[in-house]
């Protein structure tokens, strides 16, 4: 059995306050459209008493809330619907006698489309009855699927499920603390109080955090916030509260804290399956907990997976932390491989006519050889970081092979690195 | 205790390690490949190939479709040359430690720990071989230790040897000759090098030489 509140017209307020209604009878429930809301009346009838009593408790309820609603109640969703569309107040359609209730309802209650709206008043088919008697293998031919389906709600014959709405759930826990915490050890059990707690909600859904929220209130009354954002979703609680201690650890908090809160963006868990003949590769979970620490180590930006940036630019690349799929590669022959000075060495060059014939920068000292050049690149001449540049390639006495270049710009020679 | 040595469970050798291809059809002559959960070195003065050398093994472990770290202790590494030299960027992660020996041994220690990757670079090449000979023994043996019976290769890149006994592989690498194409002072192009080089351990072998080419 099935209800259906109706109210036409209602605000975006309204819409929820027609969905509260709905739930305040049953969990199970569907919006069909911005003003209607039909709900699993299954069972109800053992709290409410019959179905009249129902649908007089659901009428009197959304009144109570101030929302000029109609409600009907029947055996599928749809002849709900359509009854509570087509009838102001309460209607009770009972089992079996749908098309009879239905009969009486204009065509339009169905929602048909406009062009088979249009062809069905050129028909001169008014109501559900008239829709009813057509004979069903001859609208089909007509109409197509859609003639079918209209031919089946007419005659309140629709057996479709009902497809309830999830509501969206809170995983959040918090903590308000009667002394202020000062020391990160304790701190760390309460998190991971808060990360057991919230890893079994999480689990007993069958999801996992894809991010977490950490929000710590101060004594000074303001708040330290930190995202924890993960590759991949995770619910293990120990490698989660790993990855906050290691976060705190680099990111303290400035005063004693009075409130821990911890949520968690759910996310579905990513299930692998390993194959005895695939490639070694770290354990997701594992690597990000691995790469916490080393970025705790040699700093937040110096660790990741390269990527080159789109420009000309010399030696323009950036690090992801998260790693791109990856792409095919092909054999090419080895090629000569820049070692790179970062930043460039500032070297003394003795350049008579323009080219390079000795150079020292750091321990890189001696006679140019042989040298090829100069390369002349330059670019983002429209930004603060315009770049204008003479390239050589030099071998020096002590036959190691260097790039030098000749900022056009600043003025001055570096030594970019060293071929090896 | 007063039980004959006979007696006791007889001795096993330990099982030859699986060995992967370098990606330099030369090097795998010579050395028949890289050992997995073993410790290689590839020592050279600059300019003497070890990089080209290591992205050709990076490149051969992307072609595998294996994860690989280098731990970039002198923030050398140009991802430029790498995808030239094949390097799967997606699949290497990059740690970059601005010159701090002590950081990367340990970013290595936490990388070899954690498991999972294929092949695993040290690049120790710009650190000063007073400093190298300076990191304990027992970093190279916890090292060693950590990637015995695992697939990973660890390569250690430096200008001297810093753990002999520990390595499984030793190649050294001379400086190279350049090989230039046009008339000089006029038009000339660097078209690459030809780099030496020869296995110290497991035993001192004959030399080889590989070609590196410019490309671009």
């Amino acid at each position: 059995m099935f209800a259906c509140i109706h109210a036409p017209a209602v605000s975006s307020s309204g819409q929820a306050l027609l969905v509260e209604c709905a739930r305040a009878f049953s969990p199970r429930l569907e919006r069909v459209t911005a003003g209607t809301v039909v709900l699993d009346a299954n069972g109800l009838t053992r709290l409410f008493g019959a179905p009249a009593e129902l649908a007089g408790a659901i009428a009197r309820r959304a009144a109570q809330m101030g929302l000029p609603a109609s409600v009907a109640v029947a055996a599928n969703p749809e002849a709900a619907v359509h009854a509570a569309r087509g009838w102001k107040g309460v209607t009770v359609i009972p089992p079996g006698r749908e098309a009879e209730f239905l009969s009486r309802l204009p065509a339009e209650v169905l929602a048909p489309s406009p062009e088979t709206a249009e062809t069905l008043a050129r028909w001169g088919i008014r109501t559900c009855r008239d829709l009813a008697a057509l004979p069903e293998a001859g609208l089909v031919e007509r109409l197509g699927v859609e003639g079918a389906g209209l031919h089946k709600l007419a005659r309140g014959a629709g057996r479709r499920p009902l497809v309830p709405e999830q509501p969206a759930r809170a995983f959040e826990e918090a903590l308000e603390l009667e002394d202020p915490l000062t020391l990160l050890e304790p701190l760390a059990f309460l998190i991971a109080r808060l990360l057991n707690g919230l890893c079994m909600r999480l689990a007993s859904c069958g999801l996992a955090a894809q991010e977490l929220h950490l929000r710590l209130t101060l004594e000074d009354r303001s708040e330290h916030v930190r995202l924890l954002r993960l590759p991949v979703p995770m619910r293990d609680g120990g490698a989660l509260l790993k990855l906050l201690r290691l976060d705190l650890e680099a990111h303290p908090p400035q005063a004693p804290i009075v409130g821990v809160s911890l949520s968690a963006r759910p996310g579905e868990p990513r299930f692998l399956q390993e194959g005895l003949f695939l490639p070694p590769a770290p354990e997701p979970a594992k690597l990000e907990l691995t790469l916490a620490r080393i970025a705790g180590l040699v700093g937040e930006g110096n660790v990741g997976w390269p990527e080159r940036e789109d420009t000309h630019r010399p030696d323009a690349f950036r690090l992801s932390r998260t790693g791109i799929p990856a792409c095919l590669i092909s054999s090419q022959p080895l090629p000569l491989t820049l070692r790179r000075f970062r930043p460039p060495l500032r070297a003394e060059v003795e350049a008579p006519a323009g080219r390079p014939a000795r150079l020292q920068a750091r321990e890189v000292r001696g006679r140019v050889v042989g040298l090829a050049g100069p390369w002349r690149t330059s670019g983002d001449w429209w930004t603060y970081e315009a770049w204008d540049r003479d390239e050589w390639d030099v071998a020096l006495s002590d036959e190691a092979l260097y790039r030098v270049y000749l900022d056009r710009r600043g003025g001055g020679w570096y030594l970019e690195g060293s071929y090896d | 205790m007063s039980a004959p040595l006979h007696s006791l469970a007889p001795w096993k050798a330990r099982p030859a390690p699986e060995l992967v291809p370098t990606g330099v059809a030369e090097v795998d002559a010579l050395s028949g490949g890289l050992p997995r959960g073993a410790l290689t070195e590839v020592l050279g003065p600059a300019s003497s190939g070890r990089t080209s050398l290591v992205l050709a093994i990076l490149a051969e472990a992307a072609r595998r479709q294996e994860t690989c770290a280098l731990v970039d202790a002198g923030d050398a590494f140009d991802p430029a040359s790498a995808a030239a030299a094949g390097v799967d960027l997606s699949k290497l992660l990059w740690v970059r430690c601005a010159g701090k020996a002590e950081h990367a041994l340990r970013a290595a220690d936490l990388l070899v720990q954690g498991g999972g990757f294929g092949c695993v670079v040290l690049d120790l090449g710009d650190v000063p071989p007073r400093l190298a000979r300076r990191i304990p023994l027992t970093c190279w043996f916890r090292l060693r230790r950590a990637i015995e019976n695992t697939p990973t290769v660890l390569v250690l890149v430096g200008q001297t040897s810093c753990a002999p006994s520990c390595a499984s592989l030793i190649l050294e690498l001379k400086k190279g000759r350049a090989t230039w194409s046009g008339t000089p002072g006029c038009s000339r192009l660097l078209r690459g090098a030809l780099f030496e080089v020869s296995r110290r351990k497991p035993v001192a072998s004959a030399s080889a030489a590989f070609q590196v080419r410019a490309v671009g």
